[in-house]
């Protein structure tokens, strides 16, 4: 009886301390979606299942989503995002997408009829035009996220590959098996 | 006599100079096509500043990018513009680019420059104006422009150092310059100092370059006001990178990250030297270079003096062509250098020399490695005092936030490590990876920061215009409400007038419809 | 002086919890991979262990023996020590939110780490006095701290080397834990009993 009496004090006692610190401390966490959204490329493409970048960083802070659903960063963010949360490095994850290389589209002004779907559906605007008038894409914003094409109802929008110049030229690492 | 310093690490090396400074330094003959690539420092291509055809004088500019940093791409002679063709860059990716193909027409016409030889009455400003308009950038191998470097400092520069120490094996152009034209050198380094006002100005070469010693000190004797030093550095590799003559000569060091002008210090390389001694005192732009043509693999290893935009292939010709004994093309020397494919590459501004190499003749790069044993030995050798043990295991891990943990950036890819490696590991290629991927990965992170920008401002000015159109939709409902709405009677009375101008029009009966009182 | 001295270095070095009595080895095995986590980890467990093994030694002392409840220790100590790292919880969250972030699960997982309770219960029977408990809890805390950020430090280095398939992950971790356990009882000969 006596050893009941203790312990419901002694508990009562210890979690009222404990609610009490808790308010002093008075918790809002800082977010941490900040981080994890400067890491992500930024495309607001969709394919990781979330609509835009920061949705999917929020999901990842709340250990929502996975850090290997993003195509476009491919395995470089998935790295920075392991390193970053202190989480293991795993492959991307097919199901959302390959990673390709970086690609930015093009319209065709043979075919293009002025309908400016394409404009109303990039997330960036880097599509420059008006209704009836010629449209055409500033190559320099855009992500390649291919969310123009599907609007598209004459299909005249194509994705280039960016082609290799010393600029964005990767010198190659050595053979990686040794002996 | 100034006290010299050992930099940390470095390697003595075999020079295998002698092979090309059997003869003077000879004039090329113009080749028949010049290419000059359109391509800025950073990479990206520069534009055409002048329509197909034009002809062109020495110096007029051809090509200019967007940075300010970037140098105009100047005519290296008088001739015409032919074309714009893909020609293959002087570039380790072996990519091809924009070039121009420059037709000479033989009279080497220059623009006009005026010879500025009272330089100590201009200003630091119309100096660099003049170093910009001649086109000079960095000749010992980095392409650095010149006027930028001249630029920037924003401390004070109180040493110049003028860069003869040429340490890679192989390479002899600045010695070559400094035996044949050291007077050159020195009006160079005068204008620079003045142009500095720097307090100090050394000329650094190695201690074993016995006859560029001497003809230094004969032109620095005949000078009255001797205020360049001649210091002689130990011939290690590689007391040629700034950092490391810096260390050597004043005992400071360039912290990591850095420049040399951090410390107040400022390098140039001889040859950029001779060429600003030519920009200002006889209004030559930059239209040409010494370049080092050696290795087994040619008849005639020398220097020459050749214009830029001469392809290789012409280069090599004019020095006898290739033996049987050639196996590898390299521009640049065995430790630095990039090997190329083909010959039909331009010379530009960074190609000092062509290495010709025989089948064992340097390093072989491509040998086989071993795992590495954690020796320690590349630490030993490392001149920037890095830990190439560590970033090999980073960059090769694919863990590159470590590697720059570990200072990646700041390797100078020298190559000591490479040599040194008992399981020859080419831990600088591996370097070399990671510093690209490092770039181009920040290279990312600041389109998609770009890209979150816009994104946002897109979101805002939706959201905004969502606002408006509610804003308006509502505003229109409620004036219909209060029915005192003067757009609708206004529209009603337009209807009915136009109505009325309509019966009007139809009203008047065709005469032969009318009734038929007038016949 | 001389004896509280030698609890610090005996508890942290020659009878270290982690490596000699096999106790906590799943934060061992579950935050060392990287040399920060580790840290952090090791301070919170510090934190968590000298705090509770103080307040433990209290409560025993001065509520349970009196009142000759000495049996309901466990119970007690559990809950002390719950409250103590939902208390440490509630600081990390406050100060460094991407250390509680990267922590997740582990954090409240002192609770159950068997070292803390380990060394809860191992000041009653070793029957130590205040200063002992505390140096005891931060001399066990210390050694921790230590086996984790150096086996974080290894283990850094483990995943940028060629590691043979079937070692990979924990296969190899934990051989090199054994071999650092080895390392470990070489101290055995520091402290004359």
């Amino acid at each position: 009886m006596l050893a009941v009496l203790v312990v419901t004090i002694l508990f009562t006692g210890l979690a009222g301390l404990l609610a009490y610190s808790g308010q002093r401390l008075n918790i809002e966490t800082k977010p941490i979606t900040e981080s994890i959204n400067s890491l992500l490329p930024q495309t607001q493409c969709g394919q990781c299942g979330y609509p835009g970048c920061r949705p999917y960083a929020e999901a990842i802070s709340k250990q929502e989503a996975d850090i290997n659903r993003c195509p476009p960063g491919g395995e470089e963010t998935v790295r920075s995002l392991a390193e970053l949360l202190g989480l293991e490095f795993k492959p991307l994850d097919e199901a959302h997408g390959i990673a390709k290389p970086p690609q930015v589209a093009f319209i065709d002004e043979e075919r293009c009829i002025g309908c400016t779907l394409c404009i109303q559906a990039c997330p960036v605007d880097a599509i420059i035009g008006a209704s009836r008038l010629m449209h055409t894409i500033i190559t320099a914003e855009c992500t390649g996220c291919e969310l123009c094409i599907p609007p598209c109802p004459v299909d005249c929008i194509d994705l280039l590959a960016i082609p290799n110049t010393p600029a964005n030229w990767r010198s190659p690492s050595p053979e990686k098996s040794a002996c | 006599m100034l006290s010299l310093e050992r930099f940390f690490g470095g390697l003595f090396l075999d020079g295998n100079k002698r092979v090309s400074t059997q003869t003077p330094i000879r004039d090329m003959p113009l080749s028949q096509r010049l290419m000059i690539p359109l391509v800025q420092r950073n990479g990206l291509e520069a534009h055409e500043l002048l329509p197909i055809g034009s002809r062109v004088l020495k110096g007029t500019a051809i090509g200019g990018g967007s940075n300010p940093m970037d140098p105009w791409i100047l005519a290296p002679t008088s001739g015409y513009l032919k074309a714009i063709e893909q020609y293959t860059l002087p570039h380790p990716s072996g990519l091809s680019g924009k070039t121009w193909v420059l037709e000479p027409d033989g009279l080497d016409e220059p623009i006009h420059l005026p010879a500025l030889k009272h330089y100590h009455t201009l200003t630091t400003e119309a100096l660099i104006n003049r170093i910009e308009q001649a086109g000079i950038t960095g000749l010992g191998g980095a392409a650095f422009p010149t006027a930028a470097k001249f630029k920037s400092p924003l401390n004070a520069i109180d040493t110049l150092i003028i860069n003869g120490a040429e340490c890679e094996p192989y390479i002899t152009c600045d010695e070559a310059l400094m035996k044949e034209r050291p007077d050159l050198i020195l009006q160079g380094a005068y204008i620079a100092a003045h142009l500095l006002k720097a307090t100090q100005c050394l000329i650094a070469l190695e201690n074993d370059k016995y006859d560029a010693i001497g003809a230094v000190t004969t032109a620095l004797n005949a000078h009255k006001n001797r205020t360049i030093e001649l210091v002689k550095v130990p011939s290690i590799y590689p007391v040629g990178g700034e950092k490391q003559l810096i260390k050597t000569i004043t005992g400071r060091e360039v912290p990591s990250g850095g420049i040399p002008a951090d410390i107040g210090i400022l390098c140039i390389n001889v040859g950029t030297c001779a060429a600003i001694a030519r920009a200002v005192l006889c209004g030559e732009p930059l239209h040409s270079r010494i370049v080092t043509v050696t290795g087994q693999g040619v008849l005639n290893p020398q220097n020459v003096k050749v214009h830029f935009g001469t392809p290789l292939a012409d280069v090599i010709a004019f020095c006898g062509g290739y033996t049987e004994k050639a196996t590898q093309l390299i521009l640049g020397g065995p430790m630095m250098g990039f090997s190329v494919s083909t010959d039909e590459i331009p010379i530009a501004h960074n190609v000092n020399t062509l290495l010709i190499a025989g089948s064992k003749e340097i390093r072989d790069r491509e040998q086989p490695s071993s795992p590495c044993i954690r020796c320690g030995d590349c630490a030993t050798v490392c001149p920037m005092q890095l830990t190439p043990q560590q970033m090999y295991w980073y960059v090769k891990s694919d863990q590159l936030d470590r590697a720059v943990d570990y200072h990646l950036s700041d390797c100078i890819e020298c190559g000591s490590c490479d040599v040194v490696c008992p399981s020859h590991i080419p831990l600088t290629q591996f370097f070399r990876s990671g510093k690209t991927q490092l770039k181009l990965k920040e290279h990312g992170l600041q389109m998609a920061e770009r890209a979150r920008l816009r994104f946002e401002d897109r979101q805002v000015r939706l959201d905004a215009s969502e606002r408006e159109k509610a804003a308006a939709l509502l505003q229109r409902k409620t004036k219909l409400e209060q029915g005192t709405n003067p757009e609708i009677q206004q529209a009603i009375e337009r209807a009915k007038h136009k109505r009325a101008e309509k019966l009007k029009q139809v009203a008047p009966i065709p005469p032969q419809l009318n009734s038929g009182s007038e016949d | 002086m001389k004896d509280y001295l030698l609890i610090l270095i005996g508890t942290m070095l020659v009878n270290n919890l982690v490596l000699v009595k096999f106790l906590g080895l799943c934060p061992l095995m579950g935050i060392s991979r990287k040399q920060e986590t580790a840290l952090g980890m090791g301070l919170a467990t510090t934190f968590v262990l000298t705090l509770s093994s103080v307040l433990s030694y209290l409560v025993n002392t001065y509520i349970l023996v009196p009142l000759s409840l000495g049996y309901l220790k466990t119970i007690v100590f559990i809950v002390v020590i719950a409250v103590v790292v939902q208390f440490t919880e509630q600081v990390a969250r406050k100060t460094s939110p991407l250390l509680y972030q990267v922590l997740g699960i582990f954090l409240p997982l002192i609770t159950t780490n068997c070292a803390v309770l380990g060394v809860a219960l191992l000041n009653v029977q070793y029957q130590h006095s205040f200063i002992e408990s505390f140096l005891y809890g931060l001399g066990a805390a210390l050694g921790f701290t230590l086996v984790i950020v150096l086996f974080a430090g290894v283990r850094e280095r483990i995943d940028a080397s060629d590691v043979p398939q079937p070692f990979k992950g924990n296969a190899i971790s934990l051989i090199t834990a054994g071999i650092l356990s080895l390392a470990f009882m070489g101290f055995q000969g520091l402290v004359r009993a």
